[in-house]
């Protein structure tokens, strides 16, 4: 194990706790925030977003690079339609389930053990998406 | 709006967002999730695909990431959580139908919750602007069409 995959270990281990605490990892608090009953999703997203942005936007200003090694890069992609048809049909997913990639493997670690089929699902989606769309 | 008090929610986000900037300020990778899906079939198939530099690269460091989560989750069940372990009251073929079409639809999006919704839109990233919002509405829409019909 070489110290930047160490790295990511303990950040993964602040990120899973994270949504744990925040509730992210029970599908129905999702599920709830999708009914618009309990709004409580869009401080976890923002919250995140927020302390990422000063990552992403202002710690590079004041250090040259990675303290491990290796370039800072904005998450920018190109849209394309794919970007906007895959959005939809995650939505779609998202809003039956109440699973998104993140929670779901997280939510291995609180018991949840039903959520391994949403995962082996998702899988077989991610194949799916190799084998059969183009881009 | 907020039957549970917005701490919870606000603290655990501030918690994902240390946790996606350390990996950042260390290594420069944007700790996201759903590429791990496809960068795990990367050991499985053939598939050009899967076989794109960027999965078979990133593929050793996403796994890191995937086993943080799950250890993350477990030592916040066992040592805060009041309630202890926790399992899903939604039915299976929710999960089965709502996964296979998370799968499909955030690697055809290249996002999900974590790339779209917290680097891309901490990075200013258009493009995730624009896909958070279709996912959102779009996951808003089927939840309320669900509930319509009865399911719950």
């Amino acid at each position: 194990m070489n110290l930047r995959n160490l790295s990511v270990y303990f950040g993964g281990i602040l990120f899973g706790f994270g949504l744990a605490y925040s509730g992210m990892t029970k599908q129905e608090i999702v599920l709830s925030f999708l009914r618009l009953d309990d709004l409580g999703l869009i401080f976890v997203m923002g919250g995140a977003a927020l302390v990422t942005f000063v990552a992403i936007n202002i710690i590079p200003k004041m250090i040259a690079g990675p303290i491990l090694g290796g370039v800072f890069k904005p998450r920018i992609s190109v849209l394309t339609r794919n970007t906007i048809i895959g959005a939809i049909i995650f939505g779609i997913g998202w809003g039956i389930s109440g699973q998104c990639p993140g929670s779901a493997v997280a939510s291995l670690g609180t018991g949840n053990y039903p959520v391994i089929v949403g995962l082996l699902f998702m899988f077989l989606g991610a194949y799916i998406r190799g084998r059969f769309f183009k881009g | 709006m907020f039957p549970l008090g917005i701490e919870p929610y606000l603290i655990g986000g501030i918690i994902i967002g240390l946790g996606t900037s350390l990996i950042y300020i260390l290594t420069g990778l944007h700790a996201t999730q759903s590429s791990f899906f496809s960068a795990t079939l990367s050991y499985f198939s053939k598939l050009r695909h899967f076989q794109e530099e960027h999965f078979v690269k990133e593929r050793v460091w996403r796994l890191y990431l995937a086993a943080g989560l799950i250890t993350g989750a477990i030592i916040y069940t066992i040592l805060v959580s009041p309630t202890g372990f926790w399992v899903t009251k939604i039915e299976l073929w929710r999960l089965a139908l709502g996964g296979l079409l998370v799968g499909v639809g955030t690697r055809l999006s290249n996002g999900c919750t974590s790339g779209h919704g917290i680097s891309g839109l901490a990075s200013l990233s258009t493009t995730s602007l624009y896909a958070v919002i279709t996912f959102m509405v779009t996951a808003i829409i089927t939840t309320h069409l669900l509930e319509i019909i009865g399911v719950v």
